[in-house]
């Protein structure tokens, strides 16, 4: 065991001006395995009101209840019973830097990730120290009226607001994740932006991260009200290095009339981990809702943003890029639901499969009767960088309106040897050749992201490439 | 020994033999036209020196800078100094050309993504990018797009052009840099390689057509048909194909004169 990282001063008013649950003293003793009485302990330990006790355990049931999912990547092998539930960050501090595996450490180096910002991704220390910067942001949030705390927080802080909209995007009986997360959550963000009210700053859950907020089970839940705009960002490039293989997180947006929420996620968890995640957007009249969504590392993820076009003109776009690398199965894609006529939807997906690895599109459209006038369009690039590696396509439509635009379009393609020798007869060698080729593959997708971000994803593309990336 | 010597290159695509013994020496201050019908091997020629892996070497030698560069993998050979114009430039979408260009010029600097000190400058590169430019009489509205993504047949020559200027090759091989191109586009490529015409380039001018060659004069022009040279000497070679064409060394059914050919 290291020496604990050195707790931040953060003073008495802390939990008041920060939106950070300090947790009293209360002895838990972490166990594994999941059950009516653990659900109860973490809602106990979290203080929370009955409802939401009620909701754990009525969720773990439904999780009970459903069975596993058959459709898409091999889950059989998650043992529920042998997963922590529910940890309390001192209790997440267990490991040390020594006892972190050489690939993760070398990638940190690599991307010259600042050390006290890597002791947190390894979840070696429990918190970064952002706080002045996060203090500041809150300052401005504040003044606009715009919630942005950590969801437990939120829950103590806003009771009314929460319960009116959490759970109403994804119900627990949505599907069997959805089911254990809503039994289990932990952390996550919430935000509410009020109406006319737009956030010109991108929020980061970076800002205010800490163990809590990182969780396996995180719960998060943004509501922009008529006319505002928010774009969130979560995760980062670095990989997250955890030694609990579960990830299975639950997002829920409202976006209402004229709203327009961008919701960019880059995830990069260790290869162990089983990255199963439900997000979904309710997008109303004239409302715009973005999902840009980057799959890197995991051993399996699943995950679907959708959005469910209420009202007319109502607008989703998913774009998406998966990168399966060695013993990696990237099941992602995206679904619109269109419930409102005049409604338009894209996805674009981008998928690159290395070294074995296997990447899938899996999309739903799904136009209900009346949602006449409705357009659709899903395109998906895969990019095979070896013969060992897969793609696959899974598109279901189901139509039941009239004069409904419907587009699909899929490539496959190859690293071609054309491209390679060109470059490579500029100088360039091999290796960084092909980089820039998958580089320029994912360029639609980079380039919507904030500028450090794309600049972060292009140089793990490039460890990607060379193979030094565990 | 000259600078650059081919000697009896023989090289195969798919089991079919295309060059047959192909001896050259190219020393640097000489231009040298390769002219030859379609299928001679003139387009063989130029991506067998530049290590294009779709075509197989059965035999000879290349030798420049002490070594046989046939065993070197395209990129080696570009760094020691050799350069392809591409008849057909490659499309690569999402990277811009001020990136490739970039890239590129680190690569022969030898920088290799982790000794920075050998990486250009972003101002020193400006600044070589900016007096190219000029030079060349472009303009700089095409480095922000993609790798030849939507460029014009003109575009995608002058770009080729633009990339072996800020290269400076020591050996450059221009692969029918001018067919399908108009007059104007042309003769810009003639003045662009007349500029850097002098004691440190040698160059291989590969072409269909006389018409670039009364641009650029060569001090060498080479015949190849079926695989081989059947004629080399001065200037005057071209002048004599420019009435005769290729039909002495041909079957029939060659058209005779071939500098007439459609201007696109």
């Amino acid at each position: 065991m290291a020496t604990q990282p050195k707790p931040v001063d953060v003073g008495s008013d802390y939990k008041e001006k920060y939106g950070f649950f300090v947790p009293e003293d209360y002895v838990f003793k972490a166990k594994r395995g999941l059950n009516p009485d653990i659900v109860k302990e973490i809602s106990f330990m979290k203080g929370e009101p009955e409802w939401m006790t009620k909701f754990r355990l009525r969720s773990l049931e439904i999780f009970r209840k459903k069975p596993m999912p058959t459709w898409g990547a091999d889950l059989s092998v998650i043992d529920f019973e042998n997963i922590f539930y529910y940890l309390k960050a001192s209790d997440k501090q267990s490991k040390s830097w020594e006892e972190l595996p050489a690939d993760i450490k070398a990638t940190y180096d690599r991307l010259g990730v600042p050390e006290a910002e890597r002791k947190f991704l390894a979840g070696v220390s429990a918190q970064y120290e952002s706080e002045v910067v996060y203090h500041s942001l809150q300052k401005e949030l504040s003044a606009k009226g715009v919630i942005f705390l950590d969801t437990d927080s939120a829950l103590r802080e806003h009771p009314d607001l929460f319960k009116e909209y959490f759970g109403t995007v994804i119900p627990p009986a949505d599907n069997k994740f959805s089911a254990l997360n809503s039994a289990v959550w932990s952390g996550g963000s919430f935000i509410y932006v009020p109406k006319g009210v737009r956030v010109d700053i991108p929020l980061q859950a970076y800002f205010r991260i800490n163990a809590e907020n990182m969780g396996q089970f995180e719960r998060t839940l943004i509501i922009c009200d008529e006319g505002s705009f928010v774009h969130y960002i979560e995760g980062c490039t670095a990989p997250i290095y955890t030694t609990d293989s579960l990830h299975s997180a639950v997002v829920e947006i409202i976006v209402k009339k004229n709203a327009r929420c961008r919701y960019t996620t880059i995830q990069n968890w260790s290869t162990n981990v089983f990255n199963l995640v439900t997000k979904r957007a309710m997008a109303y009249a004239d409302a715009t809702m973005e999902w840009v969504d980057g799959n890197l590392g995991s051993q399996i993820t699943m995950k679907y943003p959708s959005v469910y076009l209420m009202e007319p003109g109502a607008k989703g776009d998913v774009l998406s890029i998966a990168f399966a690398g060695k013993g990696q199965h990237q099941d992602a894609g995206g679904k619109m639901i269109h419930v409102a006529p005049n409604t338009t939807s894209t996805i674009t997906s981008k998928s690159i499969s290395k070294a074995g690895g296997r990447t899938s599109y899996r999309g739903h459209i799904k136009v209900y009767p009346g949602a006449n006038n409705s357009k659709s369009f899903v395109k998906c690039d895969a990019l095979l960088l070896d013969e060992n590696s897969r793609s696959d396509t899974y598109p279901y439509n189901d139509v039941d309106a009239d004069n409904v635009t419907l587009g699909h379009e899929a490539t496959v393609s190859k690293v071609s040897d054309e491209q390679l020798f060109y470059l490579m007869s500029r100088g360039i060698t091999r290796s960084e050749a092909e980089t820039m080729i998958v580089n320029g593959f994912i360029e639609p997708f980079t380039k919507e992201l904030p500028l450090e971000y794309a600049v972060e994803l292009n140089r793990l593309i490039q460890l990607e490439m060379e193979g030094s990336v565990g | 020994m000259a600078d650059f010597e081919i000697r009896d290159l023989r090289a195969s695509v798919e089991g079919k033999e295309i060059l047959k013994g192909v001896t050259l020496a190219i020393n640097k201050g000489e231009v040298h036209a390769v002219m030859g019908p379609n299928g001679s091997g003139k387009s063989t020629l130029s991506y067998a020196l530049m290590g294009h892996p779709g075509y197989t070497i059965d035999g000879g030698q290349v030798l420049f800078k002490g070594q046989d560069i046939l065993s070197l993998e395209p990129d080696q050979r570009a760094r020691l100094g050799i350069f392809l114009a591409f008849q057909y430039p490659v499309v690569v979408p999402g990277i811009s050309m001020t990136n490739f260009l970039r890239t590129a010029i680190n690569a022969k600097r030898g920088y290799d993504g982790k000794d920075k000190s050998k990486q250009i400058s972003p101002k020193e590169f400006r600044s070589l990018l900016k007096g190219e430019l000029e030079v060349l009489h472009m303009d700089d509205s095409f480095l922000p797009r993609y790798i030849n993504d939507g460029f014009s047949g003109g575009e995608k020559k002058r770009a080729e052009i633009l990339q072996m200027a800020m290269l400076k090759p020591e050996i450059a091989i221009l692969d029918e840099t001018d067919s399908g191109l108009d007059i104007d586009s042309i003769k810009f490529v003639a003045a662009a390689v007349n500029r850097m015409r002098g004691p440190e380039l040698g160059a291989l001018i590969i072409t269909h057509y006389t018409r670039i060659l009364e641009f650029i004069k060569p001090d060498f022009v080479h015949v190849l048909v079926d695989g081989r040279f059947v004629l080399s000497g001065g200037p005057e070679v071209a002048d004599r194909l420019e009435k005769t064409g290729y039909s002495e060394w041909m079957e029939a059914d060659e058209p005779a004169v071939l500098a007439k050919e459609e201007v696109s």
